[in-house]
This record gives C-alpha cells, sequence and structure tokens, in this order.
C-alpha cells in the first residue's frame, strides 16, 4: 500500500484507451464499474476529441457481483458488436474486474463473433498507463500482423503514437517528413490513425520507426524476431537526434541521407546573441524517459543550458536513465512520487524546470520557470497550431518553449540596468506574461531568511533587493550557505560579494 | 408567476412513467464528490482505499492538480496487499499514523472504501474504529464507501454524510438542520435569510471543523439543500429527526418553497415572510427573467449525473420557460424530489438508470437545444451540433438559494449563447446542411 496523491501514470487499462482510441474500426469492452467511465473525459477534453473513446464499460454494480458480471460482460460484447461492427474487438478488465476473475479473454472468445477478439492481461497492482498501451499494441500486432509482401519502394512503419500522446498528432507530420525526404515510403502508421486491417499490413515495411518506445517497444521488438524487420534506435527530437535519425534510416535503408534544413531555425536561435544569456543556466529534467533522454542533449548540447538533475517517473526505464545520469554527470531521480520531484527540485535550485504538467506546479510554488516537455498532458499541450516535438521544425518549436518561460535576454539586460526605474522594477516581472506592472512600493516582504544563526545586516539586506528577482532567491541561498561554510553569522556587503566571487561560474 | 409550493397543483410529473435502463453508465463513482467535500470540510482529510484508478479519477475529474497539497489522498492496493488481509491493515494504520504525524492539523480522517477494497472485504469500518481508538479523541477516523459498485458521483456525499449521523452529538433541543455541501458563500447567505426570518437555532452538516458537528435528536428538523442525500435523510430520520419536505431552493420559486416549508414549520408569520424574502425574491426574479428571454422555449435534455436533475428541471421549466424533452437520472427518489416533479409540466420523458447508447440516440431523434450531460459526452455531442452544458459545473459552482438563481439561469443560457456568437461555429454548418 503507498499513499498517493497525483499520479504521473493512469492505471494499464488506461493505457489500452489510448491504443483504442488512437486507432480506427477496433472497439475495447472493458469490464469495469461505472466510475471508470471518467477516462473517457481525458480524450474528449484534455484532448479535445469530437468522438466517445470507443470503448464499453460493463459498469457492473455492487448487485450484479457473484451473480451474472459474467453475463454482463458477455451481453455487453454482443451489443458492443452489432452496434459499432468494428474489424476487431479488444476485450479486458480494470482494477475490479480483475479481482472478480470473470475471464473477459474467454467469455469473448466463447461468443464466437466473425472479428478477431483480441484478450489483454493487464496487471492492475503491478503496472502503469505505458506498459498498458505498450501491451495492448503489442498484442494487436501479435494477433493482426501476420507475412505480407514488402512494399516495392522502400518504406516504414512510424509506431508509437496512440491518443493523448504528448504531441503525437504532430510529430507523425514530421517524421513522415524527414522519410519521405529520403525517398522512404511510410506504410502504415500505428497505432494512431490505423485500422486493425492496416496492421495486417505492417510487415510489408522495410523497417519501423519507433517513435516511441514507451507505448511501442514491445511491438518493434516482435516485428523484428517474427518479419526481420529493424527498428530505428534513435528518437528524432532534437537537431542533433534528428541528423542521427536521418543517417541511422540511411544506414538501415541504403539510400542517402538526404534533409532539407531550409526551415530549421534553432541553431540559428541558440547562436544569435540575444541567447547569450541562457549560457549555462541550470535545468532539471524530468518526464517519461524518451522525452527527458531527448531533452537533456538539447538542453546541454543546443541551448548550453547545464543539466543540473534529471530523471523519469516510468520505472521501467530505470536502467538507461541511470546510465544518461551518470554521462551528464548527476544522480537519476527515478520515482514515481511527485513528492520525491519537488524535494530533488527544491534542493538542486535549478533556474529552469524541464517536465510535465506536475512540475509546472512544483515550480509554480517554487517560483521556478517550468516548461513542459512531456506527459502526463494537460488541455494546453494539445494546442490549436501545428507544435511538434519531432524533426526540424520540433527543434524550432522546442527553442521557443523552453525560452519562453524566462525573461528574455535584452529584458535581463535591462532588468539589470534599470532595476530602480519603476516600470522595470523586479516585481513587474518578464513582460510577455500578462499582468501589468506595478508600482514598487516601498514596503517590501521580507523573505525568512534560511536559518536563525545567520543574519543579514541591514546594508547586505538592501544590497540584496537591488539583485534582480529571477536570481535574487538563489542568491540569498547561495549567500547564506557560503556564511555558513566559513562559520560567518553576520552577513554584510562584502559577505555578499565574496559569496558572489565563489558561486560565480 | 408568484405561485407558492402548497397552492402549487398537485401532478404535473409524479405520475409520469419511468423508463428504466440498466446498460452502461455513463456516470463517476461517489469518489468523485471527496473534491468538493474536501474543501467544504478544513480540517478533514480524505484517504482512499483503493487502486490506481482511484487516484487517477480523483487527479482527472475536475482537473484539480491546483491544489498544492490537497487534503486527500489514494492508499493504492498492490500485489502485496491483495495476498494477504492482515498486512493491508497494518499498512493501512502505518499510512495513517504518517499522514497525521505530517498534517497536525487533521482532525477528521475518512477512510474511503473503493470497488477493489470492498470486493476484496477488507473491513474498513473496524480499520476506522481501531484508528479511532488509537488517534481519539483528537482525531476522529470514520468510514465510508465511494466505490463505482454501490454509488453514482453525487451519493459519495450522501455516503459521507450518512456516516457523519452517527457521531452527531444527541440533543433535545428544537433545532433546524440545513444539510449538504453548499459553498460557504452560499450557505451564509442560507443561514442569513434564516436568521432574519427568526428561526434559530439553525446548524449545518456537513460542519466546516469537527469541534462544530451539531447535534441531533427527536427535536431536530432538517432541510436537505441537495435531493442526492436519500441515505442521510433516512439515517438523521432514524435519529428521530423529522424531514421538511419541499422543492429545492434553486431560483426564486424553488428558494421560496424551500424557505417557506421551514417557515410553515418554525411559525413564521407571513408578513415577516414577505418582508424578508421580497427584495431578494424581486432580485432572483430580475436575474432570471434577463436569461430568460435565450432559454424560453428551447428544448433541454438531461443525461443522468448528479441527482440535481430533476430539481433543475423544475427550475428550467417553471421559472424560464424551457422544455423539457427528456430528463434522466441516475436516481429517481421520490421521496426527496416529488415536491419537485409535482412541478414540472407533464410531458418530458423521464428515465432512470441509463444504457448510455440508447439514450444518445434518442437524444439524437429529439434534437434539443440543450443537453446537460456529463464531460465525457460534451464534446461528442456538440461535435454533432448539439450544443451542451457540462453538470459538473452544477455541483462545484454556488446554484443555490436567491442571489444565485441568475447564475444558475446564466450557466444553461452561455452555451446558447455561445453558438449564437461563434459565426464559425460548426453547428452552423450543420444546421445549413439540415435545411437543404
Ligand atoms: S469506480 Fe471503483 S475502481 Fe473505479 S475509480 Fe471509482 S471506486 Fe475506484
Amino acid at each position: 500500500m503507498k499513499l498517493s496523491i497525483w499520479t504521473y501514470e493512469g492505471p494499464p487499462h488506461v493505457g489500452a484507451m489510448r491504443v483504442a482510441t488512437g486507432m480506427k474500426g477496433l472497439h475495447y469492452v472493458l469490464h469495469a464499474p461505472q466510475g471508470d467511465t471518467y477516462a473517457d473525459l481525458l480524450f474528449t477534453m484534455i484532448e479535445r476529441r469530437n468522438h466517445r473513446p470507443p470503448v464499453t464499460y460493463t459498469t457492473f454494480q455492487a448487485r450484479d457481483l457473484g451473480s451474472d458480471t459474467a453475463e454482463l460482460f458477455a451481453q455487453a460484447c454482443r451489443q458492443a458488436y452489432e452496434r459499432f461492427q468494428p474489424e476487431a474487438m479488444i476485450v479486458g478488465a480494470s482494477c475490479t474486474a480483475e479481482l472478480i476473475q470473470d475471464d473477459p479473454g474467454g467469455l469473448a472468445e466463447a461468443i464466437g463473433l466473425p472479428i478477431p477478439v483480441i484478450p489483454l492481461e493487464l496487471p492492475s497492482y503491478q503496472r502503469k498507463e505505458n506498459f498498458g498501451a505498450d501491451e495492448t499494441f503489442f498484442q494487436l500486432v501479435r494477433h493482426l500482423a501476420g507475412p505480407a509482401e514488402q512494399t516495392e519502394r522502400v518504406s516504414a512503419n512510424i509506431l508509437g503514437p496512440t491518443g493523448l500522446g504528448f504531441r503525437h498528432r504532430d510529430d507523425i507530420e514530421e517524421v513522415t517528413a524527414l522519410l519521405n525526404e529520403m525517398g522512404v515510403d511510410v506504410n502504415v502508421v500505428a497505432p494512431m490513425g490505423a485500422a486493425p486491417s492496416d496492421l495486417s499490413r505492417l510487415a510489408a515495411a522495410h523497417f519501423n520507426v519507433l517513435l516511441y518506445p514507451e507505448t511501442a517497444e514491445a511491438a518493434a521488438r516482435w516485428l523484428e524476431r517474427t518479419h526481420g524487420q529493424p527498428f530505428t534506435k534513435t528518437v528524432p527530437i532534437g537537431v542533433g537526434a534528428t541528423h542521427d535519425f536521418v543517417a541511422e534510416v540511411a544506414g538501415i535503408t541504403g539510400l542517402p541521407a538526404r534533409k532539407d534544413e531550409s526551415r530549421l531555425r534553432q541553431p540559428w536561435y541558440a547562436a544569435s546573441v540575444d541567447s547569450t544569456y541562457l549560457t549555462g543556466k541550470r535545468v532539471f529534467i524530468f518526464g517519461d524517459a524518451t522525452h527527458v533522454t531527448s531533452a537533456a542533449r538539447i538542453a546541454r548540447d543546443e541551448m548550453g543550458f547545464e543539466v543540473a538533475g534529471l530523471g523519469c517517473y516510468n520505472r521501467e526505464f530505470a536502467r538507461p536513465i541511470r546510465a544518461l545520469a551518470r554521462n551528464y554527470g548527476v544522480e537519476a531521480v527515478i520515482t514515481d512520487d511527485y513528492l520525491d520531484v519537488e524535494a530533488a527540485i527544491a534542493e538542486l535550485q535549478p533556474e529552469l524546470i524541464l517536465g510535465t504538467q506536475m512540475e509546472r506546479h512544483i515550480g509554480k510554488r517554487l517560483g521556478i520557470p517550468c516548461a513542459v516537455i512531456s506527459a502526463p498532458v494537460h488541455v494546453q499541450d494539445f494546442p490549436a497550431r501545428y507544435s511538434p516535438q519531432a524533426g526540424w521544425e520540433g527543434a524550432n518549436v522546442i527553442f521557443d518553449t523552453w525560452v519562453h518561460p524566462l525573461v528574455m535576454g535584452l529584458e535581463e539586460h535591462l532588468l539589470t540596468m534599470f532595476r530602480e526605474d519603476f516600470e522595470f522594477h523586479d516585481a513587474a516581472g518578464a513582460s510577455h506574461h500578462g499582468g501589468k506592472a506595478v508600482e514598487r512600493t516601498e514596503l517590501e516582504v521580507e523573505e525568512a531568511p534560511a536559518s536563525a544563526d545567520v543574519i543579514w545586516l541591514a546594508d547586505a539586506e538592501k544590497e540584496l533587493k537591488k539583485v534582480p528577482f529571477f536570481v535574487r532567491g538563489k542568491a540569498r541561498r547561495n549567500t547564506e550557505a557560503f556564511a555558513a561554510e566559513q562559520g560567518v553569522h553576520e552577513i554584510s556587503i562584502e559577505t555578499l560579494y565574496e559569496a558572489k566571487a565563489h558561486y560565480a561560474r | 408567476m408568484t405561485v407558492l409550493a402548497h397552492s402549487a397543483p398537485k401532478k404535473g410529473c409524479s405520475d409520469a412513467p419511468v423508463l428504466k435502463e440498466r446498460g452502461q453508465h455513463e456516470v463517476f463513482c461517489g469518489l468523485t464528490g471527496i473534491i468538493w467535500l474536501h474543501r467544504k470540510m478544513q480540517d478533514a482529510f480524505f484517504l482512499v482505499v483503493g487502486s490506481r484508478t482511484c487516484a487517477h479519477l480523483l487527479q482527472s475529474a475536475a482537473g484539480v492538480m491546483i491544489f498544492a497539497e490537497p487534503r486527500f489522498g489514494t492508499a493504492i492496493l498492490e500485489e502485496q496487499d491483495l495476498a494477504g488481509l492482515a498486512d493491508a491493515h497494518e499498512e493501512l494504520d502505518r499510512e495513517v499514523a504518517k499522514l497525521l504525524s505530517r498534517r497536525p492539523d487533521i482532525r477528521q480522517v475518512f477512510l474511503v472504501g473503493s470497488c477493489p477494497s470492498e470486493v476484496i472485504k477488507l473491513d474498513l469500518a473496524r480499520a476506522a474504529e481501531r484508528l479511532s481508538e488509537v488517534h481519539g479523541p483528537r482525531v476522529r477516523v470514520i468510514n465510508y464507501s465511494g466505490s463505482g459498485i454501490e454509488t453514482t458521483f453525487t451519493q459519495g456525499e450522501d455516503a459521507c454524510l450518512a456516516a457523519l449521523v452517527p457521531q452527531m452529538p444527541e440533543t433535545e433541543a428544537r433545532e433546524l438542520l440545513i444539510v449538504g455541501a453548499l459553498p460557504d458563500v452560499v450557505e451564509d447567505q442560507a443561514l442569513s435569510l434564516l436568521e432574519r426570518l427568526g428561526v434559530a437555532p439553525v446548524r449545518v452538516l456537513p460542519a466546516r471543523s469537527a469541534d462544530e458537528m451539531p447535534g441531533v435528536g427527536p427535536n431536530t428538523v432538517f432541510a436537505l439543500t441537495q435531493p442526492f442525500l436519500g441515505d442521510t435523510a433516512a439515517a438523521l430520520a432514524r435519529r428521530g429527526a423529522h424531514h421538511l419536505r419541499a422543492s429545492f431552493p434553486f431560483g426564486d420559486m424553488g428558494t421560496t418553497a424551500w424557505l417557506q416549508a421551514i417557515a410553515d414549520e418554525f411559525g413564521v408569520g407571513a408578513d415577516r415572510f414577505e418582508s424578508v424574502t421580497a427584495a431578494p425574491r424581486a432580485r432572483a426574479r430580475a436575474a432570471i427573467a434577463r436569461q430568460r428571454e435565450r432559454l424560453a422555449g428551447k428544448r433541454v435534455f438531461f443525461f443522468p449525473d448528479s441527482q440535481l436533475e430533476i430539481p433543475l428541471a423544475r427550475f428550467l421549466t417553471e421559472e424560464c420557460g424551457m422544455e423539457a424533452v427528456e430528463i434522466g437520472t441516475p436516481f429517481l427518489h421520490r421521496g426527496l424530489v416529488g415536491p419537485d416533479l409535482e412541478r414540472i409540466a407533464a410531458g418530458p420523458r423521464i428515465s432512470e438508470g441509463q444504457d448510455v447508447d440508447l439514450q444518445l440516440d434518442r437524444a439524437r431523434m429529439d434534437r434539443p437545444d440543450l443537453s446537460v450531460c456529463g464531460l465525457g459526452l460534451a464534446n461528442p455531442l456538440e461535435a454533432e451540433g448539439l450544443t451542451t452544458k457540462w453538470a459538473i459545473e452544477l455541483v462545484f459552482t454556488p446554484v443555490h438559494f436567491y442571489e444565485q438563481a441568475g447564475d444558475l439561469a446564466e450557466l444553461f443560457a452561455r452555451p446558447l449563447r455561445r453558438r449564437d456568437l461563434l459565426e464559425t461555429h460548426p453547428s452552423r454548418a450543420l444546421r445549413v446542411e439540415a435545411a437543404e
């Protein structure tokens, strides 16, 4: 038993729903109580889907227990088949139904529907959403992807995009363009947009693009084993990774690494002088393993940040993320408890968080800017505009997204120069974040010092206030830490500047 | 327009046949109530004993992640807990102890049962007793079930309040007890109206803190502010309290009928009643009139959700001039909503329970101007050109009593106004197609 307040991942059947909802012509009959229908709103509200997820819930009640829950399930299967006429069906149990052991797979098979019915075993008390998606997709592929004649032209499947995925909709377009530029056709994109009949054509592709290992790795491995299709190991998020991806595809196909970078602006934006202020900004990165891995590389090599810490919530990827962290000289935070993440961030005091919606809240509490790089998603993560993470345009989007929560370069200089000015004074905040500049009042709220054994002398306190707001907290903590280290109990202007020199990069 | 409750013609939809359905229910489970209950009871913690699904529901149902450290959480059952039950109790004790040491402000802990805890027969009542002994008297530990196999959506509040009833001290005092978790601002308005009517003392269930727990006894008279509190009403009746039956306090007429029932019981004179209620009634009527223009003559369809459907249909038909096509409710409790049912003009289809696919078929046939439904159905219906009002807002927003009457009407008018405002609204294309 573990107390959980906010969770990064839903239960595994929500992962199965992400696969089913992304697909067409597939129906999911889920043995579950009525409350579990809340999951529909994830898709209709967060993702703004204009259709109900293709899920029939049996919504059994206490009075059905022990008597006819099995019959209820069978009836739901029959009715769902009649009403929705799907090409194939997946059947399974949610956490509650798992306990009553009605065997949805066996029951559905006994009905003898004239379509493939694929049973799902998703252990609700051990695994979570990503596993559920990965396992569901794997079972679909295993049941439906028989042998097929290879396409004449070089082609690839794009595997991994699902309903409710972080920017999956737009990543597909970007990766399709990358492949097309090289002369590679896209055979099938799955699960998103694919029908069960499309899955039967998977083996026709020459290779697979494993876009999101979280949701399609098991399927990609099975296809490799069974149909001899190699799959790509690089996820093309970030400039370097996109180049590597193109090179990898060239290696697999023997085609030249042709690419059209005419739309790529990120490298110049990062090099231009306004971006100087990004140099060495300390970032903390947290999310699913795929996006964290990509983000770490972008942060260090393409933005010039310093990676102060990183981690992921999906334990399945603990090993590669630990290895990644070692590469960056930091300790990995592998946890699905947001309080642990909050503690890690509070301790590291980064200048920017690259995280999930959860870290956005943590950032708000700690006063640290945050950009979202990974699921779990929020309605804001489904923008109306084209907004991929993958490929060249993805790199541009990421530059903008990460820089947005920060104060702009030129503005940072202005704030430093004019910090006594009524409009530029630091309480005014960044100019592009809305809200109106308020005139500075003389009465400022005192921040409590970190410890009682250090006192700030009045002059030093005044000097501290001249430090711009977005670094003031750090200056205060650094100075106090420095003073404690030196055994100094009173902080003077002198101490402040000594600390500044000590911590200067 | 000024028909009073006791002079209303008895009938309306009272004898209307009820379409009972038992297919797929598209309704939240009772755990959802925690989202508003924990805001109401400031010193209570709601500990769900359940699965990852339960935790995920709580965080998704209302997008409540804005609360930094909420006073609710889920003790997620894991494989080990399912294997041996003795362990689960020990683990629960440990989690509660940990929680209370971290949150000294907590005075009441609700152990909330879920489907998994019910199915494995984890005895949370026993756990609550044991934990009350350990942590009492400072902290009270109470158990109720919000499981989806036993409760729908708002029934969670009913189960919670019903579980509080045995905790209420015995009293012989003649007191009015107002029952239902209302936003503080609305509750204060009601208390002030009652005070001006000279009704005293008035107590409230649930109280805002553990120390203010009201008493109950044979001289207690209670009025419900929410129509989904059937079990709570029964529990209070078992303690000897007397239930004042009336329309629910929505809009001008509902509020007046509700207050009138209390006034009659406590012998408030007609003059005083008139002088206290005249001004707020006039305000409510004027506020409703502004929205009535948009609502009158429009057809409304209720999908079952919060059990507020009957009283709200009463408000929309009687006070806003709408026509109800179907009024679906998860559970039709005639003993409670009878007075509202009587005041709904005969005609609408009344349905209880749900078979969501069949009901959607009916809505598509009826093509109502406004569909009141849950969040899972809203966008899909909008995409079919049916304007919707999400029902969950009706339990989160202040909508009771006179001063909110206009806001309540506006909640229904806004989607209609929006559809008319947007030149690019997809339903225009659909309407043009239909006309061609
Ligand atoms: S329906 Fe049951 S299992 Fe599902 S969230 Fe509600 S209590 Fe938990």
